[in-house]
């Protein structure tokens, strides 16, 4: 565990417990080449790629056809309004949507190559690696520590050095480490709400992961707390990739190198962020982005 | 008031509405705008809410006052009274109450006596009318013996008298009645002290000696049957030699254990001819002997320290000590061990099954018809009358475990008629309270898992954490409080449940505890002793109702304070629970 935690090894694949009809599958489906082109997008070095993604809720359907690459090492935000699928499409990428009852998906996810949806594979490994922070930051009801600590403890880790060091690292990396180091040992629901957001972050950031899911990270936060946030990601984008879904525009063009935009769960317009905001191709992208509706 | 613009009619108000408006908010009524104010502003509600908690928290002052009013006043020693009456009849006695005949007028009062067994009656109260008293006085010397038979002895001490007296420790009296001639306090004292060490050093060892030897005859006696049953039922002749052996032992401990009897009836025979010589108020003399009294005082002229002394030393042997004369006297220790130890074997048993279903209940089964029933089910089993379970115990876990065990491990006892699971026990009974309570705690853990927000649900998921894992490390910590909470919900009801144990085990004087220093000290087969039935058997089936209404509020109050303890036990410790879950390092 500790050498996986050094090394950089984005290029292993996640474990799957192969069933042979699945091995057969391999060649030519989930890793073969997408027969759908991927939209107006900046393919460079993709580490999520969807492919067609369809996804409902029982009879209503919440994504229609989505197809997009997610680049990495970049922040990729997804705007959109309420109810645009913003927030399903982020949670597909963890499988977070496995927990839901009654949930069909067709389509592909790649990551790295590799098929998200694919039943044989190790969800947890995914989800280690795809790390999430959500919209209502709720530590555990334990200390500083063991929260930062919780990660690398279920994935077995027991050597305390490892844990210390992994632990002041991240909440260094989480820029709350000077706030904290005195009371690593107090409980982490005495910290405020920004600094509850932090922490989760700096929770996801403990386990090492490829990529980081927020969702609408700062959408409880006051303006001081946003901005350590919106700080943050911008520190962090360089490292990990950040795929974040916001509803508020100015952070998506602050924290965002690409910004997607959504509208009733088909993908609407895909591109930098610069280009996106200033020179929007597509006439919805430009209501959305002046305020005309939404 | 507002403004009118109208100047023709200044107090007219302006009715019509603004053209495109709505409608003005219509005013309130002019008539009674005191009352119509009072309603809107809510305040019959609030007090009809308060009207009802106020209610139940009278109802429940009444209930404690009454218990506390009847329990806490028992032990205090009251003066005793000597009545003189005007058809010169004398008679010593404490006054428990005063009483008006509504028809008469007449009132008359209600003594407490003492000396049972000179009474031709056998009475322990009498009603005096208050015309017939000449006079009543509280004599200084005055002594009371509390005995361990008979009841209390009222009267005045005479003299000491016995072979084991020294006569220079025994100044006598004259051996009438009369004040100033009697005993004095230090000279009781130290003739009882000196009794008491000589019972300990000749009765004691031989009482030691008894004991052993009557757990060796029950061995011996254990073994035999066992034989013997499987020389019947085997048919095995070669067992005959080892039978004689055993019922020749069998004779010799009881031939041994016949002459330390013996002994034993003797040397208590020789102690019983010391006494002191108690004086009625009509003079007439009574020897009790000293081995009989448990304490002697004199209530009337006792200091307020004295009597908080007395006080504190009947607490101490109601607590700690056997109960003496049909459970009216003496302590309960063994009651309040039995309900003690019922109550926490109940949680052992219940308290894992109870958590484990509700977490399936909770966490991982689907929201179905079936589950729903199977809730509804585990709800509506909290109302079924617990004489009900009590029925099913005994003929599920008595009849029908009991008797299995029986029918493996002791057939031989089976077969004469002494059952040992086949019959009530503590095991038994704490089983039966178990299923009786277990839908509490299913239900309250299911409540405490179900109320987790899912954000931390996900927020351990999303770390990759499993299932289990997130139960174990997140969710279980976070529900206990909860769990914790069902706990002690269902620990009060247990304690006040008295109905199943009467037919699963529980006795009014069980001669042996459950637990205690003979292999193998945990006898969960035994039967036992429960506050609950203590209360139920003084008050109703006692043979002198009146003499053990004492007892009765004196075990309530005991019973209520036990509840009290362990339900303040349970919610410290949820307490802790509850902070120290917040810093717990798992």
């Amino acid at each position: 565990m500790n050498a996986a935690l050094e090394a950089p090894r984005r290029a292993e694949p996640i474990n799957a417990k192969r069933h042979p009809r699945h091995a057969a599958d391999d060649a030519d489906g989930f890793h073969a080449e997408p027969l759908i082109p991927a939209p107006a997008a900046p393919a460079v070095n993709a580490v999520v790629q969807t492919r067609g993604l369809c996804l409902a809720y029982g009879d209503a359907q919440a994504l229609f056809d989505i197809t997009m690459d997610f680049p990495r090492y970049q922040a990729t935000a997804l705007i959109g309004p309420s109810g645009c699928g913003k927030s399903t499409l982020l949670r597909c990428l963890n499988r977070m949507n496995d927990l839901i009852d009654d949930v069909s998906i067709t389509g592909c996810i790649l990551l790295d190559g590799q098929e998200v949806n694919d039943p044989a594979l190790d969800v947890i490994e995914l989800r280690r690696r795809v790390g999430m922070v959500f919209q209502k930051a709720v530590p555990f009801p334990k200390s500083i520590y063991e929260n930062v600590a919780y990660g690398l403890r279920i994935a077995g880790v027991r050597d305390r050095r490892v844990l210390d060091e992994t632990v002041e690292k991240s909440l260094r990396r989480a820029a709350l480490w000077d706030e904290v180091k005195d009371r690593l040992r107090d409980s982490a629901l005495g910290l405020s709400g920004g600094q509850h957001q932090r922490l989760c972050i700096a929770r996801a950031i403990a386990v090492n992961p490829e990529i980081i899911l927020m969702d609408e990270p700062c959408s409880s936060l006051d303006p001081r707390s946003t901005t350590r946030i919106e700080d943050l990601i911008g520190e962090l984008r360089g490292e990990y990739t950040i795929i974040i879904v916001t509803h508020n525009m100015q952070q998506a063009a602050r924290v965002s190198d690409y910004t997607a935009f959504l509208y009733e769960g088909t993908l609407v317009e895909f591109g930098s962020t610069k280009q996106l905001f200033t020179k929007p191709v597509k006439k919805e992208t430009e209501d959305y982005i002046t305020g005309r509706f939404g | 008031m507002m403004k009118s613009e109208n100047r023709e009619n200044p107090n007219q108000r302006p009715t019509g509405s603004v053209p495109g408006g709505r409608a003005p908010i219509s005013r309130r009524s002019p008539f009674a705008p005191a009352f119509a104010n009072y309603l809107r502003r809510g305040e019959p509600q609030v007090w009809a809410t308060a009207a009802a908690l106020a209610g139940m928290l009278l109802l429940i002052v009444v209930l404690l006052a009454v218990v506390m009013a009847g329990g806490l006043g028992v032990f205090w020693p009251e003066n005793i009274m000597q009545v003189e009456l005007e058809d010169g009849g004398r008679f010593l006695g404490r006054i428990v109450r005063k009483e008006v005949n509504p028809d008469t007028g007449k009132s008359s009062i209600q003594f407490k006596t003492g000396n049972r067994e000179l009474d031709p009656k056998r009475q322990d109260f009498r009603w005096i009318g208050e015309k017939a008293i000449r006079k009543m006085t509280a004599p200084a010397d005055l002594c009371v013996l509390e005995r361990v038979e008979h009841g209390d002895f009222h009267g005045y001490a005479v003299r000491l008298d016995g072979p084991d007296i020294t006569p220079g420790a025994a100044p006598s009296g004259t051996g009438q009645s009369t004040r100033g001639a009697a005993l004095p306090p230090d000279a009781m004292h130290t003739a009882l002290e000196s009794i008491r060490r000589k019972a300990a050093e000749e009765v004691g060892p031989v009482s030691g000696e008894l004991f052993a030897l009557s757990n060796q005859l029950h061995r011996t006696r254990d073994k035999l049957l066992r034989l013997q049953y499987r020389r019947e039922a085997g048919g095995r002749p070669d067992l005959d030699r080892r039978i004689e052996e055993l019922e020749e032992t069998r004779r010799r401990i009881g031939e041994q254990s016949d002459r330390f009897a013996r002994r034993q009836q003797q040397a208590l025979a020789d102690l019983r001819r010391n006494v002191v010589v108690m004086a009625g108020p009509d003079g007439r003399e009574t020897p009790v002997p000293l081995t009989n009294i448990v304490r002697y005082y004199h209530p009337n002229s006792m200091s307020f320290a004295a009597k908080c002394r007395h006080y504190l030393s009947k607490v101490k042997e109601l607590l700690w000590e056997n109960p003496r004369e049909a459970n009216t006297e003496g302590g309960l220790f063994p009651a309040i061990f039995g309900t003690v130890m019922l109550i926490f074997m109940m949680a052992v048993l219940c308290f894992p099954l109870g958590v484990l279903a509700g977490i399936y209940l909770g966490e991982y089964a689907k929201d179905g018809s079936l589950v729903r029933l199977v809730r509804i089910a585990v709800n509506n089993l909290a109302g079924i009358p617990s004489i009900v379970y009590g029925i099913f115990g005994l003929g599920f876990f008595v009849y029908g475990i009991g008797g299995m065990i029986d029918q493996w491990f002791f057939p031989e006892r089976v077969a004469v008629g002494t059952p040992t699971f086949g019959t009530g026990g503590i095991l038994w009974a704490s089983l039966t309270l178990g299923l009786l309570t277990v839908p509490v705690v299913i239900v309250s853990t299911e409540e405490a898992f179900r109320s987790i927000p899912r954000a931390v649900r996900d927020g351990s998921y999303a770390l990759g954490a499993t299932k289990f894992q997130t139960l174990v490390r997140v969710l279980a910590p976070m529900a206990s409080p909860g769990m914790m909470t069902g706990f002690i919900l269902a620990m009060a009801r247990a304690a006040g449940e008295v109905a199943p144990l009467m037919i699963t085990g529980v006795v009014k004087l069980a001669p042996q505890m459950p637990l205690d220093a003979t292999f193998p000290f945990m006898h969960l087969e035994r039967k036992f002793m429960h506050l609950g039935f203590h209360i139920y058997d003084a008050g109703f089936q006692s043979p002198n109702v009146e003499a053990s209404k004492p007892m009765v509020y004196v075990t309530t109050l005991l019973l209520l304070a036990i509840v009290l303890a362990m339900s303040s036990a349970a919610i410290a410790l949820r307490n802790r629970m509850r902070k120290r879950l917040l810093t717990r390092t798992i």
